[in-house]
């Protein structure tokens, strides 16, 4: 049994709906996260897979601790990070760093990728003291394969991928244990975006980093994470390992997301049974009671309206699953590779 | 393969056969950098009835043809340099304005990715799509949101009536392409060209999306020009594929021969560097290095630097476009190789 690495009890994080502009009032909240509880553990790649404004980047970012949950806990190595002091907290950032998903917004384009990637040091002082900090930047530039001639450049000299390369370099500096992935590779190009993914294997086998992988691809899903956690509406509705979720999930969002996925081969155009779901997401202000997916499930009973599913382990399944009526279902047509 | 030549159920009068043909088309953009080749010598057609995919990656030039076949292509930066667009066998470049403006919404129409910024923010959606009818048409102003409700109606947006009054921001994002849709498809064109419709959209609303377009398609035997990166979407929907590298076409194929023996290095490269999601994949196979700076495309074939297969010919001339066998095209000195090895 692998340590956990990061553990996350029933996270909330709710943004207030204001009304009014002098006098402001609350008149409700976004509930952005509403109760995700999960485990990282050390050297595995968790995947969180779901639609726009199902809350994974709002989990990215409290994870980040950018900021604070209204409720529950995210547990680092044993301790509440909520508790910890401003120099535990610091040493804590050194730990958990972000790549994020648009390398053109995300690097200051007046900075060079030497101070970009260096930056970190200022602040870390004691990962590299100053003189060695060019040498440091220059090994991160090789380790992810840049140039490392290239540390006077700025980034508009660079292709995107070559810039989400210098943003995952960034995110090595302190050497973390723990990289957050937020969409990183969703702006690049098909052919761009399989060399990322082959780095972020690659450093996470040298350097045995822990991946939370967020992204809505979920053949790019599949692919990095050992496992995954499927999101609806600010909840985990299915968690498992990439077998489980993909070959045998049990939730029907899990299914219907799955089904949708046009897959490259005109060949399973017929076989292929698309689960249609009609209406849009409902608004994570006010969601609907029971479980959130019922406007849009075909297996909708009154008991769906009234309880509110337990992310739980069901009979006849080996993963948990947060639907009363759970089942196995094969959508994918599973080719070994 | 794809000659479908009885027009179907829904396709009463249309003609049918070559409706849209792209002839060996050229455009630069002139900058103060230098000049960009955006576009080198594309060829392609669309029949009646039939869904053309355009696969490229960003710069491929895919977007850029589009433009130019509508007539919105900013100019300058853009100058066509040569080559024909036909709509009915009749070279559009050198049309009157007027004449070309007959065509845009009648006879060829498009729809964008992104749709709330493709939508006037501060005219109701109802009012854009009926406007069509009123300049267009000549009808009245209440004939024209009868027939707007209709076309909203059949693009299945709920409610069409009430919807008619809404503003485009008020509308969720798969709503919007609806809308988009209902609008270009207002004056029945023959052609319609969709760049990148689903790419901005939520998987399970790309595949309303998608169902929706395909339908509308085999009702009215609508040439479909669709315009993507996304090689799932291709396989689902296309009858044909080209492929664009570098502003050629790199390769022509009917969709499943294309999947099952690609016959252009850069096309074998796209298949194998997908992740899918029905196999649980080793590494990726990667294309290396970048696409080629428009300003300065590598002699030869532009693609040479990058090719696992490339010999010396290939970086002195410039592989043609050339027939391999029934209804597939392959600019690659080595296709029949390629194709023929197991």
């Amino acid at each position: 049994m692998t340590e956990n690495i990061l553990e996350v009890r029933d996270l909330v994080k709710h943004y207030p709906v204001t009304q009014g502009i002098v006098f402001k009032k609350t008149v409700g909240h976004v509930k952005a996260v509403d109760g995700v509880s999960f485990d990282l553990r050390a050297g595995e790649t968790l995947g969180v897979v779901g639609e726009s404004g199902c809350g994974k980047s709002t989990l990215s970012r409290v994870l980040m601790s950018l900021e604070k949950p209204t409720a529950g806990q995210v547990v680092y190595k044993g301790q509440d990070v909520a508790t910890l002091s401003a120099g535990a907290m610091r040493r804590l950032r050194r730990q958990i760093q972000l790549v994020m998903q648009d390398p053109y917004t995300s690097l200051n384009p007046r900075m060079t990728v030497g101070d970009l990637i260096g930056e970190p040091f200022e602040i870390h002082p004691d990962v590299a003291p100053k003189g060695s900090r060019r040498g440091k930047v220059k090994e991160l530039l090789d380790l992810v394969g840049l140039n490392p001639e290239h540390i006077n450049r700025y980034p508009h000299q660079f292709s995107g991928g070559q810039r989400q390369r210098i943003g995952i370099a960034r995110a090595l500096a302190l050497r973390p244990e723990i990289i957050i992935c937020d969409e990183p590779v969703s702006a690049l190009d098909v052919s761009i975006q399989a060399q990322v993914m082959n780095l972020l294997e690659k450093l996470q086998n040298e350097l045995g980093l822990s991946y939370v992988f967020i992204a809505h691809d979920l053949s790019v899903v599949r692919h990095l994470s050992d496992r995954v956690a499927v999101m609806y509406l600010g909840k985990i509705v299915e968690i498992g390992t990439e077998d489980e979720i993909y070959e045998r999930p049990t939730h029907p969002y899990t299914q219907a997301l799955l089904s949708a996925v046009p897959v490259p081969d005109p060949t399973l155009r017929e076989s292929k049974a698309i689960i249609r779901l009609t209406g849009d997401v409902p608004s994570p202000i006010s969601p609907p009671s029971g479980c959130r997916f019922r406007t849009r499930c075909w297996k909708a009973q009154d008991v769906c309206a009234e309880q509110v599913p337990l992310l739980e382990v069901r009979p006849g399944s080996d993963h948990p699953s947060a639907c009363h009526f759970a089942e196995k279902r094969e959508i994918v047509a599973s080719h070994p590779a | 393969m794809s000659e479908q030549s009885a027009p179907g159920a829904g396709g009463a009068g249309r003609p049918s056969g070559r409706l849209l043909e792209v002839d060996d088309l050229r455009v630069e953009f002139r900058t103060q950098d230098g000049v960009a080749k955006v576009i080198n010598g594309v060829t392609y057609h669309v029949d009646a009835g039939e869904t053309l995919a355009v696969l490229g990656e960003s710069g491929s030039g895919k977007s850029v043809t589009a433009q130019t076949v509508m007539g919105i292509l900013d100019m300058p930066p853009g100058f066509v340099t040569g080559g024909q667009v036909r709509f009915h066998g009749k070279d559009m470049l050198t049309m009157s304005a007027e004449e070309r403006r007959r065509i845009r919404g009648e006879g060829i129409a498009m729809i964008f990715q992104d749709s709330l910024s493709a939508l006037n923010p501060v005219f109701t959606v109802g009012f854009q799509i009926a406007e069509q009818f009123r300049i267009r048409r000549g009808t009245s102003r209440a004939e024209a949101k009868k027939r707007a409700i209709e076309m909203l109606d059949q693009v299945k947006i709920p409610n069409a009536k009430g919807r008619f009054s809404n503003y485009p921001h008020q509308f969720s994002g798969g709503m919007r392409q609806r809308a988009m849709i209902a609008m270009s498809l207002a004056l029945d064109p023959e052609v319609l060209i969709a760049d990148e419709p689903t790419t901005a959209l939520d998987v399970t609303v790309q595949a309303q999306i998608m169902d929706l377009l395909g339908e509308l398609q085999r009702e009215r035997q609508m040439g479909l020009i669709l315009i993507t990166h996304d090689l799932g979407v291709v396989a689902d929907v296309a009858d044909r594929i080209a492929v664009m590298y570098a502003g050629r076409i790199v390769e022509e194929a009917d969709v499943y021969d294309l999947y099952a023996k690609p016959a252009h290095p850069y096309t074998l490269g796209l298949l194998d560097s997908i992740p899918r999601m029905d196999e649980k994949g080793q590494q990726l196979r990667t294309i290396k290095g970048l696409p080629p700076n428009l300003m300065n495309i590598p002699p030869g074939c532009p693609f040479n630097p990058r090719c696992p297969m490339a010999q010396p010919v290939c970086r002195e001339k410039v592989p043609p476009l050339l027939q391999i066998g029934a209804g597939r095209a392959s600019a690659c000195h080595f296709a029949e190789e390629l194709v023929n090895r197991d």
